[in-house]
């Protein structure tokens, strides 16, 4: 097992009262895996990803990459955010930002060259060297973002909820250079999303996680063919079936969660939602 | 291009407004204080001939950019520690608004004490006025750094020296530069003063000699001069900073342009 994650608990210090966060996640990545992970707004998924990232301690239990324990971000893992917006160095030309976590790794300036071209290309920015991200759209600086997890060359690439900000129609070719990529490349990648679509699509698996507190609900293997298009695998009756499954799943851990407030009172603080819409009404 | 002729347009519009009425209204001048611009600007090249500009112009100037680069350096280095640290923040903060809130020109008598009257206390001085703007715009600016941004460069390892320079100073630089911006008006004020305290030559003293043997025109001519350096040297201010800060503003318009 590549990536491991075991018995994940992670309670922050509310100002009044602990908010739990995530109550006990088990589960695993081998090489080359793509995983989706769903689950209902604000059960902590981006607390999961941080905590996976090194980014963040865990209250209780471990992820371990190629078994050893993480602390801290760990090299060869990459991770792409949903705010493209605030990811991206906003004083740095496209090249730049591609580049330099390249620099910083220590890789010989001809290879970070052929590298952040061989990046920029792959995800069709090969003529977008020199603008600035705020001069590309929002689903261009998502590429550019991508293109920069792609050049680090990580074992394992994170996504948080990459395509949630951006337009249906240019997620939809995301998605695509998503999993071109992880064909391409053979790179590990966890993606998160609160998409149930989203997540059949792409994934081989899909791991379904309940409301907050947030346990693992399913890990639902995705049988569809490995050759997936927008067109024709969105229409596939299995995949009407799989998205149905899952749909009737989160709304079944929407429903108990309802149960479990009436009687509890709310913990997830819904923060990523949040950012989507506000995202969205740009 | 009409866009730039009409910008430079509006730009002049009121020197010429204002020049034209001090023009007209001090033109029948017969008081000895008040002489008519005329006399003033006739007065001009024969008070600031090449000899007194080295003799004079020239050290003020020197003192200022001594001064000035002191107070950079010092403002952002101890402004980044402040920033970044939340704890020296606590201690600190209440301290650094106290020094801030006194005007620097009282600076002068005691900062004479302690560094005499050459020029490192005119240096001194004008350092000790700038750093304030600086140093707490700094502060801002590196606690404003952007989460998001801070987790992407954690999770690719850019860490220590290599985030300093990337993330926190470039991050911080548009406040950086509006510290600066205020520290050089501050900094030019401060130049006249300290000289008219103590001093054998600069801009201030010369002014205040002018003033004293009732040169009153040279007086005149010599406050005019101050302000076309201060102009000057905000012009100068403004295009290295529309430079180094270009993808800022570009991203305020970009971001401008959205909504």
């Amino acid at each position: 097992m590549l990536l491991d994650v075991r018995g994940l608990k992670k309670v922050y210090e509310g100002r009044q009262r602990p908010v739990e966060a995530i109550r006990d996640l088990t589960f695993g990545l081998d090489a080359g895996d793509l995983v989706c992970l769903v689950g209902p707004s604000g059960c902590g998924k981006t607390t999961l990803l941080k905590c996976m990232a090194g980014l963040l301690a865990p209250t209780e239990g471990e992820v371990r990459l190629r078994d050893k324990r993480i602390t801290g971000p760990p090299p060869g893992m990459a991770v792409v955010f949903q705010e493209y917006g605030r990811s991206l160095f906003p004083w740095m030309s496209v090249r730049d930002n591609v580049e330099l976590p390249l620099r910083n790794k220590g890789i010989a300036r001809r290879q970070r060259q052929d590298l952040v071209a061989q990046a920029l290309a792959v995800v069709g920015l090969a003529d977008a060297h020199h603008a600035y991200p705020w001069q590309l759209s929002g689903g261009m600086q998502q590429r550019v973002a991508i293109a920069r997890a792609v050049a680090y060359q990580p074992d394992v690439l994170l996504m948080d909820e990459p395509f949630a900000a951006v337009d249906a129609q240019t997620r939809a070719d995301l998605e695509d250079l998503i999993r071109d990529l992880w064909r391409k490349l053979g790179v590990t990648i966890l993606f998160v999303t609160h998409d149930i679509d989203e997540a059949v699509y792409l994934g081989q698996r899909v791991i379904i996680l309940s409301s907050s507190p947030t346990v693992v609900r399913e890990v639902l293997g995705v049988d569809l063919p490995e050759r997936r298009d927008q067109l024709t695998t969105r229409s596939d009756s299995r995949f009407t079936e799989l998205r149905a499954h899952v749909y009737a799943q989160i709304q079944a851990a929407k429903r108990e969660s309802m149960e479990i407030l009436a009687t509890f009172g709310r913990a997830g603080s819904g923060k990523s939602s949040r950012s989507q819409s506000e995202a969205k009404s740009v | 291009m009409t866009n730039l002729l009409t910008r430079i347009g509006l730009a002049l519009a009121l020197p010429v407004v204002l020049f034209a009425a001090w023009w007209f209204g001090t033109e029948g001048s017969d008081n000895f204080y008040v002489p008519p611009l005329r006399e003033i600007l006739r007065t001009f090249p024969e008070v600031w001939t090449g000899e007194r500009i080295r003799a004079d112009v020239l050290p003020s100037l020197i003192r200022l950019a001594a001064g000035y680069t002191v107070a950079v350096f010092a403002g952002v280095c101890l402004g980044v520690l402040v920033g970044s640290r939340r704890r020296v923040r606590a201690v600190l903060e209440p301290v650094l608004e106290f020094f801030r809130a006194i005007p620097p020109p009282v600076l002068v008598p005691v900062i004479m004490l302690f560094a005499g009257i050459g020029d490192t206390m005119k240096v001194v001085v004008i350092a000790a006025g700038c750093v304030w703007p600086i140093l707490l715009n700094t502060v801002e600016g590196v606690r404003a750094v952007d989460g998001v941004l801070a987790d992407t460069c954690r999770s690719y390892g850019i860490t220590g020296p290599a985030r300093l320079r990337h993330l926190v100073l470039r991050s911080a630089s548009p406040q950086i530069a509006a510290g600066m911006r205020q520290a050089l008006s501050i900094g030019i004020i401060l130049m006249v003063i300290s000289e008219m305290f103590a001093a054998s030559n600069g801009l201030g003293f010369t002014i205040v000699q002018f003033q004293r043997s009732f040169a009153i025109p040279d007086m005149w001519s010599g406050i005019l001069l101050l302000g076309l350096l201060g102009l000057a040297l905000s012009v100068l201010f403004r295009l290295a900073e529309s430079r180094a800060l270009a993808w800022y503003h570009g991203q305020r318009r970009a971001q401008r342009g959205l909504r």
